[in-house]
């Protein structure tokens, strides 16, 4: 079996009496989509923002390809290959979409202390920027100001910021989230085509994208997790359908 | 101050910039025009103008770019002159070298400040730098060697490389100007290079900056030196054009005036701050000409100003042009 790219192992977090991480152990696999389902406030958004930096656990340790990251900043990372989108969008509004990847490309080049030249203008920066909008199928508003994008552009714009960090691992914390019918099986495709291309660690309330995707599932309930396996596994697993799927997929 | 503070989309390039460009003709036909109307006084209110305009341009890189409110910009300048003042007691009195230290001088100050106020943001970014400012003005209120509260004479301007060139108030008056451009095109290259581009990012959204991998605190940082070496110019340049050097350039009143004038100008175009720090002096010129009360009459105006015309004077100007390309 291959080694883990990222690993979590024993972690704790609290807020007051509050347990929303509870000794948590929990593998990522290169290449792997791993969806996390559960039921709100399981503490699916704290154990993202633990994995990304933004939460430190109380204790316990993250690795991450082979290194331990639990004391690094969200920046530092991120630079490492840990990309991540946000349950509510959260984009450079007054940025045009395209600005808002190419922002995330020159991360990814380094350099940024250059204080001369026009960032704008540098296809070094705008063509890998406008590769990972086509990707997303947002090419056509790359000049469009990030703020003026629908909701579903929004979503697919975080997830056009993701790719260009050509990340080891994603976070996705509900792209879903708020998005009509059709708008999620355009997601649900282009999750499904960029699955391999690196890990991803999905947080999804739509059971229909989460089965069809996922190549591993762990439900998390009041920050345990209950169980994990492969989908047909755990949607067979009579606890998981007792604490969560039975209402889930009615 | 949210809602100034919203927009500060980068311009888009490739035309000619018509308002820059007639501002610094503008300046640059002063002195001809003195020739004629106004004389040196004309001359040397343009050289005040452009001095504090440095120091506004630099404070709107921090404030309309960076959305980091610096209430204690005015000690830069104060550093910058206090560098000229002490170094020509010491009887060093050429700009070669007393440039260069005022700049390193202010560029020092505010890495070593900017490391603690930068860990704090919004009121407690505007208090810290409030403190600091204050921290400048009242050593150089107890720098009793240095005049302390009265302030330091300076026996004749810096020669240049020898030549008592500042002297002359027109060349000095070009040396301003030459100043001025050189920090306005700076800035301007600065705001759409890579660098400025994650700054104005960290503006709209520093999480989202932070996740995507940058260490925001160290653009931050950097601008926040740049910044201040700037400030510590305009203070070489006022302490030559004044002869004279006082604490009250670091005042917290002072560093207020250069936020007003960056509002008033209007916030993240560069241009406005140009404008606003000309609006503000020239009003107080002419308002306290006419009654020694001029803060009466320029409080409301400025009220008016932030109300009704967001984006300051700039703003105005810029809904004008678009009535009448419409008309």
């Amino acid at each position: 079996m291959p080694d883990a790219v990222l690993h979590l192992e024993r972690l704790r977090k609290s807020f007051g009496a509050l347990v929303v991480t509870d000794d948590l152990t929990f593998d990522v696999m290169p290449r792997e989509l791993h969806a996390v389902i559960g039921p709100n406030g399981a503490g699916k958004t704290t154990l993202i923002n633990q994995i990304s930096g933004l939460v430190a656990p109380d204790s316990g340790t993250i690795q991450f390809a082979g290194r331990d990251i639990t004391a690094l900043p969200a920046h530092a990372r991120a630079e490492l290959g840990l990309a991540r989108s946000f349950q509510v969008s959260s984009i450079l509004p007054g940025f045009s979409a395209l600005e808002n990847v190419a922002l995330a490309v020159q991360s990814r080049a380094g350099s940024s202390f250059r204080v001369l030249g026009r960032a704008a203008a540098e296809a070094a920066l705008n063509d890998p920027a406008m590769a990972a909008l086509a990707d997303v199928g947002l090419a056509e508003r790359a000049h469009v100001p990030a703020g003026e994008l629908a909701h579903g552009e929004k979503r697919a714009l975080e997830l056009a910021i993701a790719l260009a960090m050509q990340p080891k691992v994603l976070l996705l914390d509900e792209p879903m989230a708020g998005t009509g019918r059709e708008e999620t099986a355009r997601l649900v495709e282009l999750l499904r085509r960029l699955k391999g291309r690196f890990a991803v660690v999905l947080v999804e309330h739509d059971m229909t994208a989460v089965f069809a995707l996922a190549d591993r599932i762990s439900v998390l309930i009041y920050g345990r997790i209950l169980a994990s396996g492969t989908p047909a596994r755990v949607r067979a697993d009579p606890r998981v359908v007792a604490a969560y799927l039975g209402d889930e997929m009615e | 101050m949210a809602v100034l503070l919203a927009a500060s989309p980068a311009r888009p390039r490739g035309r000619l910039q018509a308002l820059p460009a007639f501002i610094f003709l503008a300046f640059a036909l002063i002195p001809i025009v003195a020739l004629f109307a106004g004389g040196t006084y004309l001359v040397s209110l343009g050289s005040r103008v452009m001095i504090f305009a440095i120091a506004a341009v630099a404070l709107d890189l921090l404030v309309g770019y960076g959305a980091l409110i610096s209430f204690g910009h005015a000690a830069f300048i104060g550093i910058g002159a206090y560098a000229v003042g002490i170094l020509s007691v010491y009887g060093i009195t050429d700009a070669l070298v007393s440039l260069p230290v005022a700049l390193a001088v202010s560029a020092a100050y505010a890495f070593l400040t900017g490391v603690v106020c930068l860990r704090t943001s919004g009121v407690y970014f505007i208090m810290i730098t409030l403190a600091f400012g204050q921290m400048a003005f009242f050593t150089a209120s107890s720098l009793a060697p240095f005049g302390g509260d009265d302030g330091l004479t300076i026996a004749a301007r810096n020669t240049l490389a020898g030549l008592p060139l500042l002297r002359n108030e027109r060349a000095f008056y070009y040396l301003v100007f030459v100043c001025l451009l050189g920090t306005y095109l700076f800035c301007r290259a600065l705001v759409g290079s890579r660098f400025g581009r994650v700054v104005r990012g960290a503006k709209e959204n520093p999480v989202r900056m932070a996740t995507i991998g940058f260490d925001v605190y160290r653009f931050q940082l950097l601008t926040y030196v740049i910044a201040g070496a700037l400030a510590g110019l305009s203070g070489f340049l006022l302490a030559n054009a004044t002869e004279f050097v006082s604490p009250a350039y670091m005042s917290w009143q002072r560093s207020g005036e250069l936020i007003v004038m960056v509002l008033l100008g209007g916030l993240g175009s560069l241009d406005g701050a140009i404008i606003g720090a000309a609006a503000y002096l020239l009003t107080e010129e002419w308002l306290s000409g006419v009654t020694e009360h001029w803060k009466v009459i320029f409080g409301p105006v400025l009220v008016l100003v932030v109300l009704f015309a967001r984006g300051g004077l700039i703003g105005l100007a810029r809904g004008l042009a678009r009535r009448f390309a419409r008309a």
